[in-house]
């Protein structure tokens, strides 16, 4: 029989599909609670970081691993616009980005105030809390919002008071290596520690500017150097800090927990 | 054909990159440290091989009218079959390497060889020449992530050789080698070596 035939072609075509498919989905099921595993672990490690630990710290067995981030780590559920701290949601079951696109669980932020460009919030969202000697030390806000090409992932961690930046530190974002992808720097994320990010009236005040801060000047708390090359992507995240420290943002969640630490 | 001159030789004289020109996209992308440049060789001389065998054990069977999707569906197949069990076992090194992985299914030396050379001969030989092949492109990329990472950063495999000025040491980071231009540079000077070493190999001009 000659190899071209009409029903050699679909046979030929239909053998090889199966066959690949076999192997794409056998691999995809069998690997996924391996994959599911390592992307909670980075997670968590991320969120470690940005509480202050180090890599030689979070370099350690899964179980240490694991026990380091329970004991040392309290996530909340929090409604964005009261501030309110929500009982009987377990966190876990809470997927920040879908609940941020179904219509029934997230609402349209007014044009005005869509800083960040991502022209939908969820109503509720998880914030991380760690604790040291019943205190709270560092309060770690998952953030996010558009850069030049993509949208930027990463936490933002505020001290107890609330109003100081101790590290942010993005996770996931597409902009260009070497110029926007130096969000990512280790020298740039120094700059943000122990910046203010509220003016004395409570309005997010923080701002990435072009050039470097002058030490001398008045707002030099509230400023952070710019990255050349990278002025949108700096603007980006200047605004996606703004937006999420705002009344649309953690703002009335954070008045809460600076009411609660001082009654304290 | 004799077996050892399929394995050999793509490793210098008929090099995928250097010679046959192919898959230079993810040696630009992917050779600024020595770490990702080892993942990406071994997922593309796995692939490689593989898909050599795969496409050679069914090219007597293949029409030719469907056989570039047939190939292209095992090579994607494979690819992704390496870029899940990455993200299971390697989590943090295919967070680096993201989109290339996947990109190997558009490696032209993937496509390339399995046109080339898989679809002509047997199984043994087509899996000699995947290795081949493989040591081929790994033997450059590792060359070119060796250059990058060590005078770009002043680090090999992550641990540091030349303190770097910028955290008081002496060495200042040459930046373009982090950059993908760097890559091109280093890639045209190892062409222009082996041309000159090899001068059989330089083109007659029109």
């Amino acid at each position: 029989m000659h190899k071209d035939t009409i029903g050699r072609t679909l046979g030929v075509a239909v053998a090889v599909c199966v066959a690949c498919s076999i192997v794409v989905s056998s691999a995809a099921v069998f690997l996924k609670p391996l994959q599911e595993a390592n992307q909670l672990r980075d997670m968590k490690r991320n969120i470690l970081a940005a509480a202050g630990f180090s890599d030689e710290q979070l370099n350690v067995s899964t179980e240490e691993f694991d026990k380091l981030y329970d004991e040392m780590i309290d996530t909340e559920v929090v409604e964005l616009a009261t501030g309110e701290f929500l009982t009987g949601v377990e966190p876990e079951d809470i997927d920040d980005r879908k609940e941020a696109k179904n219509r029934e669980l997230s609402m349209a932020i007014p044009d005005e105030q869509d800083l960040a460009k991502i022209k939908r919030r969820a109503n509720r969202r998880k914030i991380h809390l760690y604790r040291e000697d019943g205190k709270i030390k560092r309060i770690i806000l998952p953030v996010y919002g558009k850069g030049l090409w993509s949208t930027m992932y990463g936490y933002l961690a505020l001290a107890g008071d609330g109003r100081t930046i101790k590290s942010l530190a993005f996770y996931e974002h597409g902009e260009t290596p070497g110029l926007g992808g130096e969000i990512d720097n280790p020298r740039w994320k120094a700059v943000w520690i122990g910046k203010t990010a509220y003016d004395e009236k409570g309005k997010p005040r923080i701002e990435v500017i072009k050039g470097t801060v002058a030490a001398d000047s008045p707002r030099a708390q509230y400023q952070v150097d710019g990255i050349s090359g990278a002025t949108i992507t700096g603007r980006g995240v200047e605004k996606l800090v703004r937006f999420w420290l705002d009344e649309q943002g953690y703002g009335p969640a954070l008045d809460k927990l600076r009411a609660k630490e001082a009654a304290q | 054909m004799n077996a050892k001159k399929v394995l050999l030789n793509p490793i210098i004289g008929e090099n995928p990159i250097t010679i046959q020109m192919l898959g230079i996209c993810s040696a630009l992308a992917i050779t600024t440290k020595l770490e990702t440049a080892i993942t990406m060789c071994f997922a593309v001389t796995f692939v490689l091989i593989l898909s050599n065998l795969a496409i050679s054990l069914i090219r007597n069977v293949t029409p030719s009218s469907i056989r570039m999707i047939v190939e292209m569906t095992i090579i994607a197949a494979l690819v992704i079959f390496v870029d899940q069990t990455l993200k299971a076992f390697a989590y943090g090194i295919s967070k680096q390497l993201s989109v290339f992985v996947g990109l190997i299914i558009t490696n032209c030396i993937i496509m390339g060889r399995a046109e080339a050379f898989a679809m002509k001969n047997g199984p043994w030989l087509s899996i000699l020449d995947g290795i081949g092949n493989g040591l081929g492109y790994s033997f450059i990329l590792l060359t070119v992530a060796f250059i990058r990472e060590l005078f770009g950063s002043g680090k090999l495999l992550g641990y540091e050789i030349l303190p770097l000025a910028t955290d008081g040491g002496w060495y200042p980071a040459n930046g373009l080698l982090v950059l993908a231009p760097g890559a091109f540079f280093i890639i045209g000077f190892i062409i222009w070596a082996t041309r000159t070493l090899k001068p059989e190999l330089v083109e007659e001009e029109n």
